[in-house]
């Protein structure tokens, strides 16, 4: 994340999508911006976090957030609030009545589609809200237009007493462009107006929005219809023309430079007559829109012949080595040639950190047979990967409590033995963990949980929470007891206990007891993220090679810093053939945790002499 | 280059500069009044995931991606991940190579190999390929993270600009917030052109 701070006015600045975003929300006047972390959106609040005169604050959850903005909006300010795209399903019911009031100051909601996946786990299309809530949707293509389309947003929302979705996607979040910039304009708030009418939605008061709703449905296509950000570029080439949006747009001129283009940069509600005349005037017409048939469907419900997800993927970016070659099959002509294939390589997906205290918590688990391990979403979701193999579902922020829950309530004969373990972390636990934990306590559930409090939110780079201590701005702020939280939902005092995890021996006896009991326990993990200051790194260590015997037990503590430097199958006496492995710490790396340390037998591993230059071993 | 575009693409493993290497190039190219676009897919990347940092720049950048087989210029800070991205090379193009092996635990516990000789298999591929060792370059200086300076030092002589304007932009970054590491990066980038250049020389008594 690069701090903006602010620039002289008509400046070109190398902006990454949410920077750029960022930028245009602090000019735009705006006082009161809110968000919960989540890949590809973070970086938007934590670079306006950078700017003066806004008030900002990282939420318990993206619905809280929501709120705290509408209200914002409510009382004349002009409010911002983004997530990623699985934060809006959580934040919906707030979007769904808020359709009904409209905003006094205007309100944006940027929404990060990880289109991709890079970090999610799910791909869902955001453009869904525009139509469910009624409510305008901008789609920038680049950096630039990110900026330009949030400011003009803001007045859009103001003129049409409407909140607005900026929907963006991965490919724009983080992919860095120039945008000229310029000052911010303060914006103060017009007051809040009492109008119980409006602000009040009793199904009387509610009954009496719906139909103006309908009414600036119809307000708003007419608008998009005139909209300067829904603009055709006229190409010679007239055997396919495009309707695009988004990203789609660079990769479709990227790849067909002399192809007609339609771009929806204001894409909901739909310009059909805009669309209806662009389509007279090529032979065929090809929706590319990213994700699902949206605008496809719309147009041939509205008997505009066109295609788009025949020829097109319904997953993933629709990159030019996608298009081009679904397009020349469409046009009979010679598919592009295929590039030279690429080399077979492991794949490298990403590991726990170095020292990371969820090691320890994972390496433990991983002892302990006949468990069903309900997980969530965070860094220790990576607990699924190897060498531990400990987590058995995840679905959604919180949903470990609930889901085990049910398989607890739900377990057949054959799991009648089966011990149930959740596994959330601190900050997931704040966003939508503990209702499912008091849904345990009140419904006598038999589940352990393991709380895994490392003061930050770890995969999407450590910012705060209620947990950790600490506000946006790295100042003080009111700190969560987890042992008490959990204790006043019910959960019993000699239930709760408080473990470090760098502890191996106690945490494998606290999980072991706490499992055997059948009630609900909680087991509270309790060291920092190694990625935050709180982290105090220690002596590191390395090994002897000559004590090393092969047994592998450090290996499966699946720390990065541990590797192994030589294989050898030997038969035991019992004629058991075992694979025996050799390591070496990357002393340079390692933080001296110890987890490796306390189960190695024959005491191999050892303080390393830092006296002697320190190497990169190679394999 | 196609349509005046220059294609350079960055790879390696989360933590290893890639991002910031790829941010110096970008404002190298935008001090010479280019258009510029940079994109990385690096999901996870501070977890010790793959990294490629696309860096398109010239008079006008549509597309923030580059494809497969249009790259002008590979840069590999890591040498199975210079492999592993190899095919995104133009035909005959450059490839910079840190031969460093970075192990990750699934080639460690013995799910799958570590390819035997990676700088071999890109030549075999029919690439120029200019590999040093960049890791122990910058651990020779003092400081393993002088090592994405090192590979832009690598690149000062393959860029369709002066060397000056890209040592300046490290240099500019080091001024403002450590300035008792500028001249170390000074030197680490002399290192890595040095490098670059007796590769290149190599390569070529190899061949003759």
């Amino acid at each position: 994340m690069a701090a903006v701070l602010p620039v002289p006015s008509a400046t070109r600045v190398l902006l990454s999508g949410n920077e750029a975003v960022a930028r245009a929300v602090w000019e735009s006047g705006v006082r009161v911006a809110a968000a919960y972390p989540g890949t590809p959106s973070t970086e938007m609040l934590e670079v306006i976090a950078t700017y003066p005169d806004i008030y900002t604050e990282w939420s318990v959850n993206e619905k809280v957030s929501l709120e705290v903005a509408i209200g914002a909006a409510f009382a004349g300010s002009r409010s911002f609030c983004c997530m990623k795209h699985v934060g809006m399903n959580v934040a919906s019911d707030a979007l769904m009545t808020l359709t009904l009031t409209g905003v006094a100051g205007g309100l944006v909601i940027a929404i990060a589609d990880d289109v991709g996946l890079s970090s999610s786990q799910n791909e869902q299309d955001s453009r869904y809200w525009g139509r469910f809530a009624h409510i305008p949707l901008f789609e920038p293509a680049d950096s630039q237009e990110a900026y330009e389309m949030t400011k003009a947003a803001f007045d859009f929302s103001e003129k049409f007493q409407v909140p607005v979705i900026l929907r963006m996607t991965t490919r724009i979040n983080h992919v860095k462009g120039l945008v000229t910039v310029g000052e911010r304009q303060a914006y103060p708030s017009s007051g809040f107006k009492k109008d119980p009418a409006r602000w009040v939605m009793t199904p009387a008061g509610a009954s009496k929005r719906i139909p103006m709703m309908f009414e600036r449905d119809i307000t708003l296509r007419a608008e998009a219809e005139i909209s300067p950000w829904n603009l055709i570029d006229n190409g010679k080439d007239k055997r396919v023309g495009f309707v695009t949006s988004g990203p789609a747009y660079m990769h479709v001129r990227e790849s067909f430079p002399d192809a007609p283009v339609l771009k929806l940069g204001f894409s909901c509600p739909v310009p059909l007559e805009k669309i209806r005349a662009f389509a007279a005037t090529v032979e065929l017409l090809v929706v590319a829109e990213e994700v699902e048939p949206l605008v496809e469907l719309e147009l041939k419900a509205a008997g505009i012949n066109c295609l788009g997800k025949e020829i097109l993927p319904r997953q993933g970016e629709l990159a030019p080595n996608v298009l081009k070659p679904a397009i020349a099959k469409l046009l009979g002509e010679p598919v592009p040639e295929g590039i030279t294939p690429a080399a077979k390589v492991f794949p490298r997906p990403p590991t726990m950190c170095v020292a990371c205290p969820h090691l320890g918590v994972y390496y433990t688990l991983a002892q302990i047979k006949n468990l069903t391990i309900s997980g969530d979403i965070g860094c220790y979701t990576l607990g699924a990967g190897h060498p531990w193999n400990a987590l058995d579902t995840t679905i959604s922020m919180g949903a470990s409590m609930g889901i085990a829950l049910g398989l607890d309530k739900g377990r057949g004969e054959s799991d009648k033995d089966k011990r149930i373990l959740a596994v959330i972390g601190d900050s997931t636990f704040l966003h939508m963990g503990m209702q499912g934990l008091l849904d345990i306590v009140y419904n006598g559930g038999n589940v352990t949980v393991l709380l895994l409090d490392n003061r930050a939110v770890g995969m999407t780079g450590g910012q705060s929470n209620p947990g950790t201590g600490r506000d946006i701005h790295g100042d003080e702020a009111p700190r969560v007891n987890f042992a008490q939280l959990v204790e006043s939902l019910g959960v019993k005092k000699e239930r709760i206990h408080v473990v470090d995890p760098y502890i191996l021996p106690a945490l494998f006896k606290t999980i072991r007891d706490e499992i055997k009991i059948p009630e609900v326990s909680v087991i509270i993990t309790d060291q920092p993220c190694v990625l935050i200051d709180d982290y105090k790194k220690q002596k590191p260590y390395e090994v002897i090679d000559d004590k090393c015997t092969g047994c592998g037990n450090c290996v499966d503590v699946g720390c990065p810093a541990i590797h192994v430097t030589r294989r050898e199958k030997v038969i035991k006496p019992s004629g058991k053939e075992v694979e025996l492995q050799f390591v070496r710490i990357e002393t340079s790396v390692c933080t001296g945790c110890t987890l490796c340390v306390q189960p190695c037998a024959p005491d191999a591993i050892v303080h390393a002499d830092l006296t002697k230059p320190m190497r990169l071993v190679r394999h | 280059m196609t349509d005046n575009i220059t294609n350079i693409l960055v790879v390696g493993i989360g933590g290893q500069g890639v991002m910031t290497a790829t941010e110096i190039l970008a404002e190298a190219a935008i001090a010479l009044g280019h258009d510029v676009k940079k994109t990385e897919v690096a999901g996870m990347a501070q977890r010790g995931g793959v990294v490629s940092s696309h860096l398109r720049f010239g008079p006008k950048v549509l597309s923030p991606q580059i494809m497969a087989g249009t790259a002008d210029l590979l840069v590999g800070f890591e040498s199975a991940e210079t492999l592993r991205w190899c095919h995104y090379l133009k035909p005959g193009s450059l490839v910079l190579m840190n031969t460093a092996r970075l192990v990750p635990p699934v080639v460690d516990i013995g799910l799958y190999d570590y390819p035997d000789d990676p700088l071999a298999e890109i030549r075999a591929r029919g690439f120029e390929v200019h590999a040093f060792d960049a890791m122990e370059i910058a651990m020779d200086l003092g400081d393993v993270r002088l090592g994405n300076t090192v590979m832009l030092g690598a690149m000062a002589d393959h860029l369709p600009f002066p060397s000056e304007v890209l040592l300046e932009s490290i240099l500019k970054r080091f001024r403002a917030r450590k300035p008792q590491m500028v001249e170390l990066n000074r030197r680490a980038f002399e290192a890595g052109r040095s490098a670059d250049a007796a590769a290149a020389h190599e390569k070529k008594s190899v061949l003759a």
